[in-house]
């Protein structure tokens, strides 16, 4: 079976994160990672492979040139090959037209399984899963905090927890899944794992590869127009007392004084 | 005057708060129509009537319980099509991003998520998000197709305007195969307090709580102040508290007028998900701990000590 894992490369968390002139986030000038959240998928995909699902892992990106970055570091937990759609026409995408990439180089690839993380760490929107499941017509389950499949019987069975109630859930191949940080850590990659994660191969893949114009992508095809970024005043630095067994009775005053008493 | 679309999301005693407060959002862009699954109870038409709810379209086919987001996505996208709303409004959560991201994609349209603010602009519908961990307020437009907008809890105050709504039956025609299917349901046991999204005043401990037994006396915070409950993933992992009760960027986002953290140190993660609250009390050993640097009040000390004080301090203020 073909368990594709589409991952992100995003800024690093820790680093100052700029925009540019037209309004996106600037890529170039930071450091980037795979997105921390992506990472939980590509253990998943890989735990299915040591849990008995012969598996064929694909690790797929979208971005930029360093996002391969991303995809190198999904090889290294495990992925078998990866898939990095470049091409320039695509910066500006909003979550729309990205889903539409997406889904064209999953169906090229071809799946059985796409496993994603929960969200993205720089845009944090959690919709492109169910966007890419509706496009591909393949079924949908986010949020999975457990994951099994069945290869044989060709169904995927999740747990999801909710806040008033946990859920399994059960749906046939092709699926698209979504799995939390419940569903257990990543590896860290031994040595051995990175270096032979240089040797697995990379296709890329532009636009006309993927049979998508131009026009349908970027700012030109997206719908969303982020019209202006304004930064927020910093806060205010407030006060802060050492506890000399009166700091109870000032955050009491302070609770008083902001009307909450 | 255009219709809105506004999900409805249903709790046990009705609708919760964030659909009252999708409801005041939607007056500004045209007439609210609530779109609910489920019964058509009389107290839950009246409810959405009373938040101004013009007309609610009631879809209860159970299959919407049985099948994963498909049969809401069907339901929302073919009357979006049919009455060509000004927006479509959802509230943030797994559910509602599923839905707003699938239908989307159906009206060939965009989504803007965890709005803050929505109105009426220039050129269209306008919402703000707050991004980069709080540090810039984005201002967005969707420029083609019907906007598809889900809207954080708490963005606003739920304003009353009542109307008797017209009911209108809605069918469910879904095309469910490949759909997933809920096998079955374990309900978790409800706190008695108020619910994390919803809450005015969160309290809220990390790993200076140090064990469950000790989150007692948090709890007992909380219930003086009718407080939510929330916890930081240190303590989540530890199970000290449910999953349900963390809060931070794998975790719930919340905007509380007040937040106490006890024993949290305020690493990024966590600070995603609490940065919208409107006051922050932190209560920490360590002085170097980033959560004073957000706090408008901050006491460095034992939380073993300071929040027992701090429950008979606010006894002795409010008898």
């Amino acid at each position: 079976m073909k368990i594709v894992v589409p991952v992100k490369y995003v800024p690093e968390p820790t680093a100052t994160w700029n925009f540019s002139a037209d309004l996106t986030l600037d890529r170039e000038g930071v450091e980037g990672r795979l997105s921390e959240l992506d990472e939980y998928a590509v253990e998943q995909a890989v735990r299915l492979t040591e849990n008995g699902v012969d598996a064929e892992i694909v690790a797929l990106t979208v971005g930029p040139a360093k996002a391969t970055d991303a995809l190198r570091r999904a090889l290294a937990i495990g992925a078998h090959s990866g898939v990095h759609v470049l091409d320039e026409a695509i910066h500006g995408s909003d979550a729309v037209a990205t889903s539409r990439v997406l889904a064209a180089a999953i169906g090229r690839t071809g799946f059985d399984l796409v496993v994603t993380g929960m969200a993205s760490t720089d845009a944090e929107m959690s919709v492109v899963p169910a966007m890419v499941a509706e496009r591909l017509g393949a079924a949908q389950v986010t949020f999975a905090s457990a994951l099994q499949v069945d290869a044989a019987a060709g169904t995927v069975t999740i747990r999801r927890d909710g806040d008033t109630a946990s859920e399994q859930v059960q749906a046939t191949l092709p699926a698209v899944v979504s799995v939390t940080d419940q569903t257990g850590e990543p590896r860290y990659p031994a040595f051995k794992a990175i270096m032979a994660s240089k040797k697995k191969p990379v296709t890329t893949l532009s636009l006309a590869d993927l049979g998508i114009a131009a026009s349908d992508v970027g700012a030109a095809g997206s719908a969303v127009v982020v019209r202006s970024l304004t930064p927020r005043p910093p806060k205010q630095a407030g006060v802060v007392v050492e506890d000399e067994g009166d700091g109870a009775a000032r955050i009491a005053d302070f609770l008083v004084e902001r009307k909450f008493l | 005057m255009s219709e809105v679309l506004v999900i409805v999301e249903r709790s046990e005693s009705g609708v919760r708060k964030p659909t009252l407060e999708l409801l005041t959002l939607a007056r500004r862009l045209g007439e609210p129509s609530a779109v609910l699954f489920g019964p058509a109870d009389d107290a839950v038409v009246a409810q959405l009537g009373e938040y101004g709810a013009v007309k609610v379209y009631a879809a209860a086919d159970p299959v919407v319980g049985e099948y994963l987001v498909v049969p809401k996505v069907a339901v929302v996208s073919d009357l979006a099509r049919r009455v060509q709303p000004a927006a479509v409004l959802l509230t943030s959560g797994p559910e509602g991003k599923d839905v707003a991201g699938r239908v989307a994609v159906r009206l060939e349209s965009g989504v803007i998520t965890d709005a803050v603010d929505v109105r009426p602009g220039a050129d269209g519908v306008e919402a703000d998000q707050s991004v980069v961990a709080g540090e810039y307020v984005a201002t967005s437009t969707i420029v083609r197709g019907i906007p598809v907008i889900t809207v954080m809890p708490n963005a606003v105050t739920p304003e009353p305007a009542p109307v008797t709504p017209a009911v209108e039956t809605v069918a469910v025609e879904a095309d469910l195969t490949g759909a997933a299917r809920v096998v079955s349901r374990s309900p978790k046991a409800a706190t008695g307090r108020p619910e994390l999204a919803d809450a005015a005043v969160i309290v809220s401990g990390g790993r200076g709580v140090g064990s469950a037994e000790a989150f007692g006396v948090l709890e007992r915070l909380a219930d003086t102040l009718g407080a939510a409950v929330g916890a930081s993933r240190a303590a989540t992992d530890e199970h000290w508290n449910p999953h349900e009760a963390q809060i931070g960027q794998t975790g719930k986002t919340v905007a509380p007028q007040l937040y106490i953290a006890s024993g949290i140190s305020g690493a990024i993660q966590h600070r995603a998900g609490m940065q919208g609250s409107k006051t922050v009390v932190a209560i920490n050993k360590d002085p170097k701990a980033p959560i004073f640097a957000i706090a408008d009040f901050g006491v460095v000390g034992d939380l073993h000590a300071v929040v027992p004080q701090l429950i008979d301090e606010i006894a002795k203020r409010t008898t």
